[in-house]
């Protein structure tokens, strides 16, 4: 509610604030999973598997999705609002494809036969760690959404670009959190 | 942000901004159930953690009666309690089942959610001098997922198999395997949905109380001008932020290893009940616990900072004299902030866990004692040679530190890995945390209740009652832990329906009796406090002035009944700290009043 906090003295504004201290909340849990992966595969009997090339192409579209979430804060700074609106659909539709392919790059794992049940090993943390960095990006999209409906909103003319810029940082985070998994786990398979 | 963005406000915010506290007629539903005003969300978080706090009471109190009286039974148990209590005793499962319940409620609903949420929300914006939080949308939603994660928690007492009973920590097998138990079906995966919503209702909470914080102070209020509660709770909102999205790691591998099959946390498992053993293989309990206990420990410091913080103020207004050491207490807190996460596996010296590793948490555990000790230094500092104001806020602030000091000694028995060996899962231990983060945290929350009530609802509570409840509680908190320290010394272990097969344990059956009448009393008088405060939110003594206690902190400089907004017209700025008490021959001096040229320095 921004009426709450017009009259405050504003150094940075508080909601991105707020979104720096969950991102550190969200590498929290992220560092939580990872390490208990580096713990688990020190152990006998660990199980590991083959990277389904599926999720370099993955890590090629979250990039260039990153690339137009930026051209859009851009735009929309420069009153460009028709090339906004283009480039927040491309974003909105890249986000949507990338979790397209996370899900099949899985059932593709699934068919080669890494299941959840029985032993350990990578497979197991992989469908767990990509799968909840997808529900980050999910939470993303839907974020995306709304600012996509108020974009195209003939009703509402708002100029206020501090929601496409928390947009845009939550965008480049789950980016960079996507190939910090990525590479982690390239090295760690 | 640049300063350029001024001109895209709304001209709504702009008619805020000449009001400053709102005055449009809100309806019923809007003003106090869906509010948005931290104030109110404030009262929503303690009311709902006093049904919690009556609730796991009355729960100790069964168990309690379990353990004072294993030979007898009591028929009008079965009457209330049903199947939980056949024949009048209760049942192994169900007294497994009030520990664990009581345990999760205490820890998690009543002493974080209850405390901090209570107190977080109504002092940082009066405080800090803010009209409401960073984000008053999300700290509605904070409170609404706390109440649903409360529901899910509670209609876990109701269903067929019992709520969960596999101890508060929750660790696998147990935890994660349906078979395991009647408490480890349905009532687990309640327990994890709860606490699931639980996380969330805090990160949404404590991102709220760190922005507002760093970014909504008033103009003048300096980080080193805030009040030492501001920072508690600041430090207790960084604790959980970076803590609980590590517990809920945890938790979505125990949901994959419940549902998906994975062996995660399983390995080697054969199940009497089913006669079967299970395929997983490779999986390490172990590895639960370190993520459990990576939230677990910091969780102890996200209950107590919220108490140090307002004994410190507490003690300091009623003291009429400035707090000794503010910037040691704040460093002490900042210090024990980190440590926090530095100390986990002092709770798995017994697991497995490396000895060398244990000695390294050994050395980072007892580290914790010279923060805790400067606290104490300087509370008794504070109120050495002051002419004290017994109010019940001060006698409960008292009560915290004399709390704080008997059960932090005793940690250092424990924080020791060797002497851990015969202490660890003994009646020491619970003596020892409910000591000193159980009641020493309710201790702090009593006076923290008591001392802003007046700010809270315009009227006092009634004094006779708040000292009657002061000293039944306080003396009846030792002569209920004080006991189990003998029984933990001599080996007593923790969890056991029954000690009567075990003949060295019989010497301690009237003690145990002894303990049960009082932790009795000592339910029944809570009511007492429950009375109190529901009796003086409409019937109490009014509030007929602004700074009732003659603090100095912001949230006094508000109207008695302050709106949605905190203050009519301008905030007020800050020119001083917060501890100008008995300075240059004047009782105290308000943060809002300018440093004058003759003044002296601190």
């Amino acid at each position: 509610m921004a009426e709450a906090v017009s009259t405050q003295r504003k150094k940075i504004h508080p909601h991105k604030f707020t979104l720096w201290v969950g991102i550190g909340s969200i590498i929290m849990m992220f560092a939580g999973l990872t390490s208990a992966y580096i713990v688990k595969g020190s152990m006998a009997g660990w199980t590991t598997i083959e990277m389904p090339q599926l999720f370099y192409y993955s890590t090629a579209v979250m990039l260039i999705s990153s690339f137009t979430m930026q051209w859009a804060l851009k735009s929309f700074k420069e009153r460009g609002m028709q090339q906004y609106r283009r480039l927040i659909t491309v974003t909105l539709l890249l986000g949507l494809g990338f979790i397209a392919m996370q899900i099949i790059g899985f059932s593709q794992l699934w068919e080669a036969g890494t299941k959840l049940k029985g032993a350990t090993g990578a497979g197991q943390f992989l469908y767990v760690i990509f799968g909840l960095h997808a529900v980050h990006v999910l939470g993303g999209v839907i974020a995306l959404v709304v600012i996509f409906i108020k974009a195209f909103s003939a009703r509402i003319r708002n100029y206020n670009p501090v929601p496409v810029e928390v947009m845009s940082t939550y965008w480049h985070f789950v980016d960079l959190l996507w190939v910090y998994l990525f590479v982690f786990f390239l090295f760690k398979l | 942000m640049s300063h350029g963005h001024a001109e895209v406000l709304t001209t709504h915010e702009v008619h805020h901004d000449e009001h400053g506290a709102h005055h449009h007629h809100q309806s019923f539903v809007s003003k106090y159930i869906f509010s948005q005003d931290h104030k109110i969300i404030a009262k929503q978080f303690l009311i709902t953690g006093m049904i919690w706090a009556i609730i796991g009471g009355l729960m100790s109190v069964l168990f309690r009666l379990q353990l004072g009286y294993p030979d007898q039974s009591f028929p009008w148990l079965e009457d209330i309690l049903g199947n939980w209590a056949r024949g009048g005793k209760i049942t192994p499962e169900n007294y497994y089942a009030l520990v664990t319940m009581h345990g999760t409620i205490l820890v998690f609903f009543v002493l974080t959610g209850g405390l901090s949420g209570t107190f977080a929300n109504f002092l940082i914006p009066l405080q800090v001098g803010a009209r409401d939080m960073a984000s008053p949308m999300m700290n509605m939603l904070s409170y609404w997922f706390f109440f649903g994660g409360s529901i899910v928690m509670l209609s876990s007492l109701f269903i067929q198999t019992g709520p969960f009973s596999g101890g508060w920590t929750a660790y696998p097998p147990l935890s994660a395997l349906g078979d395991a138990s009647p408490g480890s079906k349905t009532g687990m995966d309640l327990w994890i949905t709860s606490m699931a919503l639980f996380v969330v209702s805090s990160l949404l909470g404590g991102l709220n109380y760190i922005s507002t914080v760093l970014n909504l102070r008033t103009k003048g209020m300096s980080m080193t001008r805030l009040p030492l509660t501001i920072w508690a709770l600041f430090f207790t909102a960084v604790l959980g932020v970076l803590s609980f999205p590590v517990l809920l790691s945890g938790f979505i591998l125990l949901l994959f290893d419940r549902h998906g099959g994975t062996s995660f946390y399983l390995s080697d498992i054969y199940i009497a009940a089913t006669n079967q053993a299970l395929p997983n293989e490779g999986g390490s309990a172990i590895l639960y616990q370190h993520l459990f206990w990576f939230l677990g420990h910091p969780e102890v410091y996200i209950i107590l900072l919220p108490a140090m913080g307002m004994a410190s103020e507490i003690l300091s207004v009623n003291s009429r004299k400035p707090i000794f050491g503010y910037m040691a207490m704040v460093g002490s807190m900042f210090a024990i902030t980190i440590l926090a996460f530095l100390v986990w596996a002092h709770h798995m010296f017994v697991t497995g866990l490396n000895p060398f590793l244990g000695s390294v948490f050994v050395l980072l555990t007892l580290l914790i004692a010279v923060p805790s000790a400067i606290k104490v230094f300087n509370w008794l500092t504070t109120i050495w040679k002051a002419n004290i104001k017994f109010t019940p806020g001060m006698l409960f602030a008292l009560g915290f530190v004399s709390l704080f000091i008997s059960g932090g000694l005793t940690g250092i028995f424990l924080g020791n890995s060797t002497l851990d060996i015969h202490l660890h899962d003994t009646y020491f231990v619970i003596a020892h945390f409910h000591i000193v983060m159980g009641v020493s945290a309710f201790f702090g929350m009593f006076a923290g209740i008591y001392h802003w009530f007046p700010k809270m609802y315009g009227r006092y509570m009634n004094n006779t009652l708040a000292y009657i409840h002061f000293w039944v509680t306080l003396i009846g908190a030792y002569l209920i832990f004080w006991p189990m320290h003998y029984e933990g010394l001599a080996g007593m272990p923790r969890r056991y329906l029954d000690y009567s097969n075990w003949s060295s344990f019989n010497q301690f059956g009237d003690l145990n009796k002894f303990i049960s009448t009082v932790a009795m009393i000592v339910f029944a008088i809570q009511l007492l406090f429950v009375f109190n405060f529901f009796y003086s939110i409409w019937k109490g003594r009014k509030v007929t002035t602004q700074n009732p206690w003659g603090a100095t902190t912001l949230e006094w400089t508000a109207p008695i009944h302050p709106g949605h907004g905190n203050w009519e017209g301008e905030i007020p700025e800050v020119h001083r700290w917060a501890y100008d008490y008995n300075k240059d021959d004047r009782d105290f001096i308000p943060q809002t009043e300018p440093i004058s040229a003759n003044e002296s320095k601190h």
